[in-house]
């Protein structure tokens, strides 16, 4: 970040993308204004849809299960400097894993058929990373455009299987048998009946609590480890990388089948946790909000996580909106994450250079503060050195 | 014979009408990434200006109006990446992703909003409304005439103004870029914006050009589709076009003439896919008609890993430029 002017530490974390997301929910309300609706009182609905009652909060975290996945995905390729548009589609195949372990091993017990589905949709959607990842690295091939291909691949090849493959004879429907019980992840209430507390019917299931594990062992392995260190040398510097004995070539792999992999997690919670069956279409979109979430965490997986409940709330709140309020449909939160994603991404420097002239009387040199992206994500032609 | 040739004819016109918004985007995509500013957000330009041009039709019952209309709404988004990639000196990749979804949402929560049909616009009927078919002299009296005759009728004569714009954007850009001394400027642009800079030319009033200029295209691209192609706007009705016009961009090597032949091939893939469906080929089975979609895809990414062929992109594409002080 050749000009990335000093600022203070906590400026950097807290100020900058917290600036730029009251921005993107300032312009929220503006177009919901804009379209005639009372921008305050969608606000109250919000949160009272999301937050206000136990069944609300379970679909919350429901909803936000899905984003700390594709928003550590997202992530995590952020730190080895690749842009991961392809979290759709990896989470998609994902669902193809899942749905392969759980319909052919019926008889076994949960505690076998659930962690061995788990590892399917892992692997799956490490597999449909591991190639626009080896491209990237071996040809030289830009991994931004060769996952945007692979996640219309992906939703052609899943149409394809989905409706000649394993529909079932005689079912209209474009999905999968179901599931046999025992492959069915635990549900909230379900686990919290076990231990006497009486809670809501919701979707959310203890996928949600291997999200978390999931967004642990990012941050372990980012900061802790000497893989994480090897993939943030590579996302700043590729060329210091090589001069440090590091092979960009191998990190890219690695860190894109580690993205893939947790993108798979989607698919953990809708098809293995909520549907019990694969369908069309399962991912409606969590691929991208993966995106928003992980610029606006700003690739830290705390930041993630807390990004995800806002979202989580956005989602569910937004349905309850759009139950009151039929002219605020659920589209107005797509556009709300489109906004968060150009003013917590692509307008980022400029709000960190403006905080930064507003700084720069207190600055001492060399204190950079830099935490974010690298700058060097997505960055074209994308030669390994 | 005579069969033959009618029905090939009908499904290469088919091939063409399919391609004429691919074309658009194709060379917008070309003039911004030529000059160095990569474009993702083709895709969501084309769902602005399809909404905005069908929504002033409607208005105004002239589909010359909303032309006007949709090109200013992709400019406006056009405007927006600019601002974000120039200015901004932001990633243009997540600016491009958010113009996509930005897009995606306004379109239909204004639509909803307006209207009140799931995001849909009104149905265009008047026939002012909508970019009609110009039928060529005598094509009707050739029409008899074998083999050249349904050619003729079904192929040259019979499209809207718009597909014929698209066609006449090729050569025209192609001149201004290889032909003229902006066009040496922009391309230069990309590959060396320092150099450029140097010769004193501004590398941000090149880029802004550009950026005005995908958006302009753009702007043609939606049109054709909502009030050309179809009589009205629907949710999503790009349906990723401006993901497949950027695949024939990269397939294309960011040239316009092979822009045009891909995008041609891949109106072709699409149109044998329609009309495959469901059809049954002795020994094979059923056609899958998600292996002929999944095609432009799949090609675009053997072209990029090197296999046939090399795609080096514009070199200083997707680089911000920070004039030395």
């Amino acid at each position: 970040m050749s000009t990335a002017r000093a600022l203070p530490a906590w400026a950097d974390i807290v100020l900058v993308p917290l600036l730029s997301v009251a921005t993107a929910f300032l312009a929220g309300g503006l177009v919901l204004g804009a379209i005639g609706v009372d921008p305050w009182n969608a606000l109250r609905e919000l949160v009272g849809g999301s937050l206000g009652s136990g069944e609300g909060l379970g679909f919350t975290l429901y909803y936000a299960t899905d984003f700390i996945f594709t928003g550590l995905a997202v992530a995590l390729a952020f730190h080895a400097g690749l842009f991961n548009i392809g979290a759709e589609g990896q989470a998609y195949l994902g669902g193809l894993g899942c749905a392969l372990v759980c319909l052919h091993g019926g008889g076994l017990p949960g505690w076998v058929v659930i962690p061995l589905g788990i590892g399917a949709a892992a692997l799956f959607g490490a597999a449909w990373a591991y190639v626009p990842a080896v491209l990237q690295a071996r040809r030289g091939s830009h991994i931004v455009i060769t996952t945007i291909m692979f996640n219309f691949m992906a939703s052609t090849l899943m149409a394809y299987v989905l409706v000649n493959v394993m529909r079932p004879t005689g079912d209209m429907q474009a999905e999968s048998a179901a599931f046999p019980p025992s492959a069915i992840v635990p549900s909230a209430q379900a686990v919290l009946a076990a231990v006497g507390i009486a809670a809501p019917t919701t979707p959310l299931n203890l996928s949600f609590l291997l999200a978390l594990a999931c967004a642990v062992a990012v941050w372990v392995l980012v900061w802790r480890t000497r893989i994480g260190y090897e993939i943030r040398t590579v996302g700043q510097n590729p060329h210091a990388a090589v001069y440090g004995g590091i092979s960009p070539a191998r990190v890219t792999v690695l860190a894109m089948a580690l993205s893939g992999a947790l993108a798979g997690g989607v698919a953990v919670n809708e098809i293995m946790g909520v549907q019990g069956r694969l369908l069309l279409d399962f991912t409606s979109g969590y691929g991208f909000v993966g995106i928003a979430v992980a610029l606006m965490g700003r690739g830290h997986p705390l930041g993630v996580v807390l990004a995800s409940f806002l979202f989580g709330m956005l989602y569910q709140g937004g349905a309850e909106l759009a139950f009151d309020e039929p002219k605020a449909t659920r589209d107005m939160i797509v556009v709300v994450q489109g906004l968060v994603v150009f003013f917590a991404g692509a307008l980022e420097g400029l709000f960190r250079r403006g905080l930064a002239r507003l700084f720069q009387a207190r600055l001492r040199p060399g204190d950079t503060g830099e935490t974010g992206v690298p700058a060097r994500v997505a960055e074209p032609g994308g030669e390994m050195p | 014979m005579e069969d033959a040739v009618a029905a090939a004819a009908l499904i290469l016109a088919s091939s063409l009408r399919l391609s004429v918004p691919l074309i658009f985007a194709c060379l917008a995509g070309l003039w911004s990434e030529r000059a160095g500013i990569f474009d993702i957000g083709l895709e969501g330009k084309m769902l602005v200006a399809a909404f905005a041009a069908a929504a002033a039709a409607d208005a105004s019952g002239s589909a010359v109006v909303g032309l006007a209309a949709g090109i200013a709404a992709s400019l406006c988004f056009a405007l927006a990446h600019g601002f974000a990639s120039i200015e901004a000196r932001g990633n243009q990749i997540v600016s491009g992703a958010a113009i996509n979804m930005l897009a995606a949402g306004l379109t239909a929560a204004v639509g909803n909003a307006w209207y009140g049909q799931g995001g849909r616009t009104p149905q265009l009927t008047l026939p002012a409304s909508r970019f009609g078919d110009l039928a060529w002299p005598g094509a009707e009296a050739l029409r008899g005439v074998p083999v050249v005759g349904p050619l003729y009728a079904n192929l040259v004569s019979g499209h809207d103004v718009l597909t014929y714009l698209a066609l006449a954007a090729v050569p025209l850009t192609a001149f201004v870029l290889y032909r003229t001394r902006f066009g040496l400027r922009l391309r230069a642009t990309g590959e060396n914006p320092a150099a450029v800079d140097t010769a004193g030319v501004s590398v941000r009033g090149i880029r802004y050009a550009a950026v005005v200029i995908a958006g302009v295209l753009c702007g043609f691209a939606g049109t054709y589709l909502s009030v050309g192609q179809a009589a009205g706007f629907l949710t999503g009705m790009t349906a990723g076009k401006g993901f497949i016009a950027l695949a024939a961009l990269v397939f294309a090597k960011w040239r316009p003439w092979p822009s045009l032949a891909t995008c041609l091939l891949f109106g072709f893939l699409d149109a044998a896919a329609i009309r495959l469906q469901g059809t049954v080929v002795p020994g094979l089975g059923e056609v899958p008609v998600q292996a002929i979609q999944a095609l432009p895809y799949i090609l675009t990414v053997v072209l990029l890993a090197g296999f046939i062929g090399r795609a080096v992109p514009p070199k200083a594409g997707g680089i911000p430029y920070t004039k030395e002080r």
